[in-house]
């Protein structure tokens, strides 16, 4: 096991097109670092970098104390778990599971006793003597990961392991790589593109765009106090609402304004007064979660500005259910206990809890309070 | 509507006869022919089955008809086609499959210009390498041998076996070899361990072409060797060619059949892996 530091990573194609644009990163022995983004955003470049599998433009990366820039993929005690799992189609699965092994030449019983150790944990056993076109999706996804942890790496590295499995199994074999995890206490570096992945997993996560790293931190911190618009957007699902809006003062406070075809309500803002006091007047760009908008049942807390909202669209989710209205001519999402929610076409009490609202600078995208 | 349909099935199955024996009727000429005597050929009609089956043709056409000046048969002309096509076919597969593996996985700087160089090599025409082909034979000290065909046919084959190895292999996974690269495994390892063990369709096509090509070729034959080391094609063409009085159409087939049986004997036997491995793209697992 190994700590992993990013620093000042750049990658520049032949063409000229700068895929990574200064990357800096950092995790400690045993983090699980997620590496989300849209696609496109350089998140597999970087890890195919950090595998060794691509050249580095600038900058170093650095596995425990060792700068592993110019190392070969094998001579970085690492191991990979590829999207389409990359497993070697002659192959049994055992072979699968020694080849790595076998090159490295260990005892032919040494071996055999991983095979046989990493089989029994991911409960392979019984296949061992496959090839890898008899398996099912999950099942060839265990062997990827037993292959990989048969090697006992320094660093494990997961391209989107999961996106080729089917949404039950994926949610199953995300538990599993989390128990791997808290179990081996390995450290992690996993390249996804779905921001629940990146949540429920990470102890760190990385959201990605355009090569840059929008903001690095851990999952509950991202979620909460988003960096920019594009990270408040891209985590959470449904994703977080918003809302163009003018702050006012009202009553010695800021708030926001917001109008559906009913009336209009001041929200109140929970923000340092000193640090919005230049954007009265001005546009900006009111942030709330679907979860901060509910009904008055869900809210149970007195004392929130709510008003009456004319229901659009309802989308029933089975624990909750999703209100659309109208707010500033924009659509907004809201969850809603099942029984309280109203049908479209009538109006409804919505209660909005600003204490996590955030906003943005329409103009530069970045956050303000 | 069922009687609809089968009055077209019919249409289409008398169709598929009417072509199939229009294709195999100059076979059966040939085969027919070849075991009648000569009388029988000039009594009888093209159709006709031989009045009595006599092999005597194929023997000449085998051991002792002449070709020219020699009288051998094709039976030393056949096995240098076998030592020729051999090596070339074997030779021209290997460098195409390593190519392949190159230019599809191993990509570097140019890689893509060489391969569309090498592409060009497909629409060269064969006379126009001609003679600095037989320029370069003859710096070597191979001209008129076999060794200098096998090299002419390895050159002009690669072309076609690293487009064919390839196109296959782009189809591959490329996280095959970057799972190899980071278990540890070298270029050879990873060529040999993991893509060759799966090229096995790929093989049946190449094998079938170059086989084809080689086997077939006249002009390289005809060029690039000389008497005692003439390719049967080469040889075929003699024999018919050579007339000592009475033109023998049963040895002249005979011949013609001796010529084309190893192709056929390729294509029996591996076809319809050469069909499967022209279609097979993916590599599942």
């Amino acid at each position: 096991m190994a700590s992993l530091s990013i620093d000042n990573v750049c990658k520049t194609y032949n063409n000229g097109t700068d895929v990574l644009k200064g990357i800096d990163i950092a995790i400690d022995d045993g983090q699980f670092l997620i590496l989300v983004g849209p696609s496109g955003c350089g998140k597999s470049t970087l890890l195919n970098m950090i595998a060794g599998l691509d050249d580095i433009s600038s900058g170093d990366i650095r596995i425990g104390e060792r700068r592993v820039n110019d190392l070969s993929p094998k001579d970085r005690d690492i191991a990979m778990v590829f999207q389409s799992y990359a497993l070697y189609p002659s192959m049994s699965v055992r072979q699968n599971i020694s080849f790595g092994l076998e090159i490295r030449k260990q005892p032919k019983a040494e071996i055999d006793a991983t095979v046989n150790r990493v089989a029994e944990m991911l409960q392979i056993t019984h296949l061992l003597d496959r090839k890898p076109s008899q398996l099912s999706g999950g099942q060839r996804q265990r062997v990827a990961m037993g292959r990989a942890l048969a090697r006992n790496p320094s660093i494990f590295l997961f391209d989107e392991p999961l996106s080729n499995l089917d949404a039950k199994l994926r949610v199953e074999m995300r538990t599993e790589i989390k128990l791997m995890h808290q179990r081996l206490k390995s450290t992690i570096v996993y390249v996804t593109h779905d921001q629940i992945e990146a949540m429920t997993l990470g102890d760190r996560i990385a959201v990605m765009k355009d090569g840059i790293v929008q903001q690095f931190g851990s999952p509950q911190d991202i979620y909460d106090n988003p960096a920019n618009l594009f990270v408040a957007g891209f985590i959470g699902s449904p994703s977080m609402n918003f809302i163009p809006a003018t702050v006012v003062e009202s009553g010695g406070q800021l708030g926001v304004k917001v109008c559906d075809d009913h009336g209009c309500v001041v929200l109140p803002l929970p923000h340092d007064k000193a640090k919005l006091a230049q954007w009265v007047g001005k546009d900006v760009i009111f942030g709330i979660r679907p979860e901060q908008i509910t009904d008055a049942r869900t809210a149970h807390r007195e004392g929130l500005p709510q008003m009456d909202c004319h229901v659009k669209v309802i989308e029933p989710t089975g624990p909750d259910t999703l209100i659309f209205v109208t707010l500033n001519d924009t659509k907004v999402c809201c969850r809603a206990h099942p029984t309280e929610a109203k049908r479209p076409g009538d109006a409804m009490q919505l209660v909005f809890d600003v204490s996590k609202a955030v906003l943005f600078d329409p103009k530069t995208e970045m956050r303000i309070a | 509507m069922a009687n609809k349909l089968s009055i077209g099935r019919l249409l289409v199955y008398a169709a598929l006869a009417l072509v199939a024996v229009y294709y195999l009727l100059p076979l059966y000429v040939m085969l027919t022919t070849s075991f009648k005597t000569l009388d029988d050929i000039r009594q009888g009609n093209l159709l006709s089955l031989p009045q009595a089956w006599n092999g005597g043709a194929w023997a000449k056409a085998w051991a002792s008809a002449c070709t020219g000046i020699e009288c051998g048969g094709m039976k030393g002309f056949f096995w240098n086609s076998v030592k020729m096509t051999v090596p070339a076919v074997l030779i021209s597969t290997m460098f195409g499959a390593v190519n392949g593996y190159v230019v599809s996985m191993w990509r570097f700087r140019g890689s893509d210009v060489l391969f569309t160089m090498l592409l060009v090599g497909c629409f060269i025409p064969f006379q126009v390498v001609l003679l600095p082909m037989a320029q370069l034979l003859g710096y070597l000290g191979i001209a008129n041998t076999t060794t200098g065909l096998v090299l002419v046919h390895v050159i002009y084959g690669t072309a076609f076996t690293t487009l064919f190895f390839r196109n296959f292999y782009v189809t591959v996974p490329d996280e095959l070899v970057k799972a190899g690269r980071i278990d540890g495994a070298g270029f050879w390892t990873i060529f040999f361990r993991i893509l060759l063990p799966v090229s096995g369709p790929i093989f049946v096509v190449c094998i079938i072409w170059q086989f084809t090509q080689i086997w077939n070729d006249f002009l390289f034959g005809v060029v690039f060797a000389a008497g005692e080391s003439q390719p049967i094609t080469v040889a075929l063409n003699n024999l018919v060619n050579t007339s000592t009085g009475v033109k023998e159409y049963n040895v002249d087939m005979a011949s013609a059949i001796i010529a084309a049986l190893p192709t056929l004997f390729v294509y029996m036997v591996a076809g319809r892996y050469f069909v499967r491995g022209l279609t097979a793209g993916a590599v599942k697992g």
